[in-house]
């Protein structure tokens, strides 16, 4: 039932990065102050905004689950989560190179948005250890979706911590409101952020679908070793 | 007195009295907090605090200190069967989270009360900024009451018990401890107290504290459903 659709939006998820792709090569302008390597702005800044929602959408899941007892919000949650840890890790790479070419550092502590990214990461990075380290299948899903919920009160929390603790903040290159960026560089951005987000979903249902096939396949394997009677009857109807 | 209320003081004084029976934490939680000192004193060859590296190394060495006594925080609950008579009194859940928090509020206390004027005594100048001090070390000890409690709670119930702790615990606090190193630096300045954004900060830890405590108290029902 997760692969429902899988095809057309994987279509559309290819189509939508290879026309924000072009839009970032050919179409927007190159950066007055920074030239060429500003374009991986395109790709770094929709993938961290991409991962923080993920990381609140697995926050609400969770809570979904917490409240109806769902196995299934569960899923979404873990899968979300997952994602987003994954986007993490490139919106870390991507942030280092382009604080290289920038700054001429691979890291810099001062700049608030990069380290608040690090520290939300490194949180989520725990969500792994902590959620196989129990082993009782029901404990396993709520206490995730405590850590999920908490995690997720914790993000803004946390951005607004480091944010004060710069002694002076540094001069931001593109203004967050949409007021800082020219119109071209603005369609391109919205282009690769609505992208991106496409490629989140894909991969969060494909994800899904392969948990759910693989799940199934482990209880047809399981009904066909023990073939009980209760078991023998959910393969095929008996034929007396 | 509601039922809430003197469950609430039962835990309370069961741990309490325990603890003082048994000495099983804060003693721990002190000597590795000394020792810390001396670590410090060595690995950065100062005889000397002030500023940023005074807030680093008092703040550093308390966190650590205080994972000692949230590690061990649930586990007579877990191994006496304490969960298990909390889950049959006919009491509210969140009672066991207030009374574990606020236990562990006393423990950290009481450990500031040992390591603090030890620290003063190996590295400061003066003693001036101990007392606004006082007002950072209630409201981080109220924050990491609040997660410690819970991650606590959760990570008793694993196979990797003591990994847990620290490991969640560390990542969650990092906005805590920004805020209370950045009140204490300017309090432990080399020439006297000084108060740069000390109420923004202070505000801050409080918002963490409302944040986790009203989070914690919300969350504390699913775990302990069985």
């Amino acid at each position: 039932m997760y692969g429902k659709g899988l095809r057309p939006l994987s279509i559309a998820t290819v189509a939508m990065l290879a026309l924000s792709l072009s839009l970032v090569f050919f179409y927007a302008p190159l950066d007055a102050d920074q030239g060429f390597i500003q374009k991986i702005f395109y790709i770094h800044v929709p993938l961290a905004i991409v991962a923080l929602l993920g990381f609140v959408a697995g926050g609400v899941f969770a809570i979904l689950h917490l409240r109806s007892g769902d196995k299934r919000w569960d899923a979404y949650s873990y899968v979300s989560i997952h994602m987003s840890v994954i986007f993490g890790v490139a919106v870390l790479i991507t942030g280092a190179i382009w604080a290289k070419a920038s700054w001429g550092h691979w890291w810099v502590w001062d700049e608030p948005t990069l380290v608040s990214f690090l520290i939300v990461f490194l949180l989520y990075a725990t969500y792994y250890p902590f959620r196989y380290a129990i082993e009782d299948r029901d404990r396993q899903a709520r206490y995730a979706s405590v850590f999920a919920v908490a995690a997720g009160a914790f993000v803004p929390l946390n951005f607004m911590a480091v944010r004060m603790a710069q002694q002076l903040v540094h001069p931001r290159v593109f203004a967050t409101s949409s007021g800082g960026l020219p119109g071209e560089m603005m369609l391109t951005f919205l282009c690769s952020l609505a992208a991106m987000a496409l490629l989140w979903i894909t991969l969060v249902k494909f994800e899904l679908a392969a948990k759910s096939t693989s799940g199934q396949v482990k209880r047809l394997r399981r009904a066909l070793d023990a073939p009980g009677p209760a078991n023998r009857s959910r393969i095929a109807p008996e034929v007396s | 007195m509601t039922p809430s209320r003197a469950a609430f003081a039962a835990i309370l004084g069961k741990d309490l009295r325990a603890e003082l029976r048994t000495l099983q934490s804060l003693p721990a939680m002190a000597i590795f907090a000394v020792t810390t000192f001396v670590i410090f004193r060595f690995g950065l060859d100062r005889t000397q605090l002030s500023g940023d590296l005074a807030s680093g190394v008092l703040w550093a060495t308390l966190l650590f200190a205080a994972v000692l006594g949230i590690n061990r925080l649930f586990v007579t609950e877990r191994e006496e069967g304490g969960f298990d008579a909390i889950r049959l009194a006919p009491i509210d859940r969140s009672v066991l989270f207030a009374a574990k928090a606020t236990a562990l509020v006393i423990y950290l206390l009481a450990l500031e009360l040992i390591a603090v004027p030890i620290f003063a005594l190996f590295f400061l100048d003066s003693v001036a900024a101990l007392g606004p001090l006082v007002a950072v070390l209630v409201l981080a000890d109220l924050g990491l009451a609040a997660t410690g409690t819970l991650i606590s709670s959760m990570a008793v119930n694993s196979r990797a018990r003591d990994l847990l702790v620290p490991l969640v615990l560390l990542p969650l606090v990092v906005p805590l401890m920004i805020a209370a190193t950045g009140a204490t630096e300017p309090l432990l300045a080399a020439g006297g107290p000084g108060y740069e954004r000390f109420g923004t900060w202070l505000m801050v830890l409080g918002l963490y504290d409302l944040i986790f405590v009203l989070l914690g108290y919300a969350v504390f029902d699913f775990l302990l459903e069985d």
